[in-house]
């Protein structure tokens, strides 16, 4: 499903002294199946950004394309609820949505909600919880019975129960210690590819974003002030600084690098594995001079 | 909607009003509410409202703001005023409209009504306007200090008091955070039947005191490990300061009760 | 060298709902001598937030000692070993307990009976420690993640401790507050000469310590310099710790066939290796 956002505007508590301004005339194209991270620093807008992803919030201004549906300032309530089967949101901390006795039940929560019949919503519960790699016995005990890692899993299962086709991240991974991290990361990116998502990633890791995302969207201030693939976006340190943002450690150390051999090395190493064979030929170049 | 709500609000300012002592504010409101009904005549129920409007002159408190905000207090005066006037069938008829009858004492007894409710309201609200939630709290604790002596726990009311007031905002945030998680998980509140609705509050319900008992333990946790042991041996850091102007606020309400006194009706 | 804090054999088993016991803290023992700054790492469950819980009296052990300024703690003299530690955890808003930020940064003076007179002063300092003093009168709903656990940092420097312990205290928090809330501590560190144990999963936070200890379920499984404890690449990894960017670039260089010399945790000291091995000959 193609997302595009045309214009788009957001002001919270509109037409009262309160009125507070969020987005601007935000554009954005999101391909069907692609993965995009969007990035910018605390208060950038992003977040009120992905709340109109899935209808959370309708724009003041401007159209919100998902598939086929428009939403604008005047969608009505009930064809909102026909994008959200569509739409995953994973939360920040999404183990705060947990309520249910058991886990299975609130991993059915999702799709029963949306029109799933009972025994399918139970039968991908358990897939889901072998998929995250949950023990089998967790099915039946409280979720708030478990680990804060494990409490994380059961909820991001909740929300893939009801096989949405676009999923949106919001630091996903936020406290989380590194092997829980890099498990959950990879565990996106593996049902990216899989399952043909169209993933949104909302992140404050420039590694995460250059590392999975095939395209980058920086807000800035309520604005869409960037929009191009990884190695566009990083390559210009400059603006990203104005935005208040850094560059991966891996372009970063790219950058000193090429200080120290006088010349650029060619492509940008988005990751670690890439800027060591780069930096290997460039090595071997310098040695055969 | 609830935004424009300023029923219990506090706006910083820096007038007359807003520098008084918290003590001198409450003691002040609380002697009002008894003495409003000391009123009983045209002149009495006169001197409250000219004596409010002053009030809401000093605070700097623009009257727009102050009515804007309290419109659906405003119409339930105006209800009362109604129903007065429709209901109230003593004294001369003042108009006779064929279908009902507008009579002398149901036109009276709906103004005086209606103005003390007014001002009832208009002072309270003043009194929340130009006093940070925490002086209030601050100026109870120490009103009703004495009343430790009956073992009733002042210090802890307080501080009780002053940590809801500072979670609210947390909460509410909270709140809507999981609303949204939930909405987004396909659950809907505004539609089906009252039962159905009812179901679809537990799932906001539950994560909501889970995370509360959570803050709950953790506050805890991080008041006891910074020396927290009840009020015994605390000092404070909140100094309240009886100024002039305090005095002067009790002396208003000494001369405001002996006009009431000499204006009233005998009766 | 003094001591500031010493755990002596110590270990702690939890008793969860279903009966079965676990041994979150397993005879444990080190030493954290005056101005040091200690990493405490591990992954979650790894035992290394019962120690904190430990170091403040939260939790006493069950087998050996925890001594603060040397003296053994215990229910005697908690309270007052407690006025001299500073604590800072991982919720930004769990720990505000003041309804505006001098309010917050003043209750711990309150609760130990400072007069008025010195509170004043004291607050306004450590506001200005931690670069909050234009905050005096902001509502905690008003604030940044960073800069609440900075507020938490002045409320617990006001009481002028010897010891601040970091409870994940910057594990919430966004890049911007992680570098804010890591800056202050570093000055307060280099200025003060204060003692600060920061228990972590942040690596920018392990590589500005003097000594790292690494727990691993309930056991200290290594201590050293940070450089030292980095050396065990694959030991750390294989217990769900990240190395820092430059020990892992070291990693697939030499994978790529790259000669590199000795252990590099910065990429400062990696460009500069690159450069005295490569070029410099």
């Amino acid at each position: 499903m193609d997302i595009s956002l045309q214009q788009v505007g957001y002001s919270y508590a509109k037409g009262t002294p309160f009125e507070k301004r969020a987005l601007f005339e935000v554009n954005a194209s999101i391909e069907s199946g692609s993965y995009t991270a969007v990035i910018g620093h605390t208060g950038s807008g992003k977040s009120t950004l992905l709340l109109h992803l899935n209808g959370l919030l309708k724009p003041t201004e401007g159209v919100v394309r998902i598939g086929n549906v428009s939403i604008t300032a005047d969608t009505k309530a009930k064809e909102l609820k026909e994008i959200r089967r569509n739409v995953g949101i994973v939360f920040q901390f999404p183990e705060h949505q947990l309520f249910e006795e058991t886990v299975e039940k609130d991993i059915m929560f999702g799709p029963m909600n949306f029109g799933v019949p009972a025994e399918e919503a139970r039968q991908r519960a358990h897939e889901l919880i072998k998929l995250l790699g949950l023990p089998e016995d967790v099915a039946q005990k409280s979720p708030f019975d478990l680990s804060g890692g494990q409490m994380r899993r059961v909820a991001i299962a909740g929300v893939l129960a009801f096989k949405p086709s676009i999923l949106i991240l919001d630091e996903p991974t936020a406290g989380l210690d590194p092997r829980g991290r890099k498990e959950i990361m990879e565990l996106f990116n593996k049902l990216h590819k899989e399952e043909g998502l169209t993933t949104i990633l909302v992140t404050h890791s420039m590694e995460d974003a250059a590392m999975y995302a095939d395209q980058v969207l920086v807000m800035h201030e309520g604005r869409s002030v960037i929009v191009g693939t990884p190695e566009e976006v990083f390559a210009d340190a400059e603006r990203l600084k104005s935005f208040r943002l850094g560059l991966p450690r891996s372009v970063a150390f790219q950058r000193d690098f090429e200080k120290l051999i006088g010349r650029p090395l060619g492509r940008l190493a988005l990751t670690e594995g890439q800027l060591a064979s780069s930096i290997a030929a460039a090595l071997k170049e310098e040695g055969e001079r | 909607m609830l935004e424009k709500m300023i029923f219990g609000r506090y706006v910083p300012g820096n007038s007359f009003v807003h520098r008084l002592d918290p003590r001198s504010k409450l003691l002040f409101i609380f002697l009002f509410i008894i003495a409003v009904f000391l009123a009983n005549n045209t002149m009495t129920y006169g001197l409250l409202l000219a004596f409010t409007l002053l009030v809401i002159f000093i605070s700097r408190i623009r009257l727009y703001f102050l009515f804007n905000g309290l419109k659906p207090i405003l119409f339930l005066i105006v209800f009362t005023l109604l129903m007065h006037f429709l209901f109230t069938k003593e004294g001369a008829v003042l108009l006779d409209l064929k279908i009902f009858k507008i009579y002398e004492e149901g036109v009276r007894q709906g103004i005086f009504i209606s103005i003390r409710f007014l001002v009832l309201v208009l002072m309270t609200t003043v009194l929340t306007l130009t006093t940070s939630p925490i002086s209030i709290t601050d100026g109870m604790e120490t009103l009703l200090n004495p009343l430790k002596r009956v073992k009733l726990p002042v210090h802890e009311l307080a501080l009780m008091m002053s940590i809801a007031l500072r979670f609210i905002p947390t909460l509410m945030d909270e709140t809507d955070k999981i609303l949204k998680a939930q909405l987004a998980r396909g659950s809907d509140l505004t539609s089906g039947t009252i039962k159905e609705r009812i179901r679809a509050v537990v799932p906001l319900l539950v994560p909501l005191f889970v995370s509360a008992f959570k803050r709950a333990e953790d506050l805890a946790i991080a008041m006891e490990v910074r020396g927290y042991r009840g009020g015994e041996g605390r000092t404070r850091y909140r100094q309240l300061n009886w100024q002039g102007r305090d005095t002067l606020v009790i002396i208003i309400f000494i001369v405001l009760v002996a006009a009431l006194f000499w204006l009233r009706g005998g009766s | 060298m003094k001591e500031i804090l010493s755990l002596d054999h110590v270990s702690y088993t939890y008793e969860s709902e279903d009966g079965e016991s676990r041994k979150a803290i397993d005879d444990v023992s080190f030493t954290v001598w005056d101005g040091e700054w200690i990493a405490i790492v591990g992954h979650n469950g790894s035992g290394k937030s019962t120690l904190a819980k430990m170091m403040i009296g939260l939790l006493f052990p069950e087998e050996g000692s925890v001594n603060v300024f040397l003296e053994k703690l215990d229910a005697e003299n908690i309270w007052d070993i407690r006025s001299r530690i500073g604590i800072v955890f991982q919720n930004p808003d769990n720990q505000f307990v003041g309804s505006t930020v001098q309010d917050d940064v003043a209750f711990a003076l309150e609760n130990n009976g400072v007069p008025f007179e010195q509170m004043v002063p004291r607050v306004h300092e450590s506001l200005a420690q931690v670069n909050m003093a234009g905050f005096l009168d902001h509502e905690p709903h008003h604030l940044s993640g960073g800069q609440k656990q900075r507020v938490a940092i002045a409320g617990a420097l006001a009481m002028q401790p010897k010891l601040l312990i970091l409870d994940e205290a910057t594990s919430m928090l966004d890049p911007q507050g992680r570098d804010e809330v890591i800056k202050v501590v570093d000055d307060l560190k280099r200025t003060t000469g204060l003692t600060v144990i920061s228990i972590t999963h942040d690596l920018e936070e392990v590589l500005l310590a003097d000594k790292v200890i690494v727990m691993n379920d309930g056991k200290l499984m290594l201590t050293g310099k940070p450089e030292e404890i980095f050396a065990h690449g694959e030991e750390l990894e294989a217990i769900g710790l990240d190395l820092p960017f430059a020990s892992r670039l070291s990693r697939y260089l030499r994978q790529a066939g790259v000669e590199i010399q000795g252990e590099h945790t910065t990429e400062e000291e990696l460009v500069n290796e690159l450069w005295t091995s490569h070029f410099n000959k």
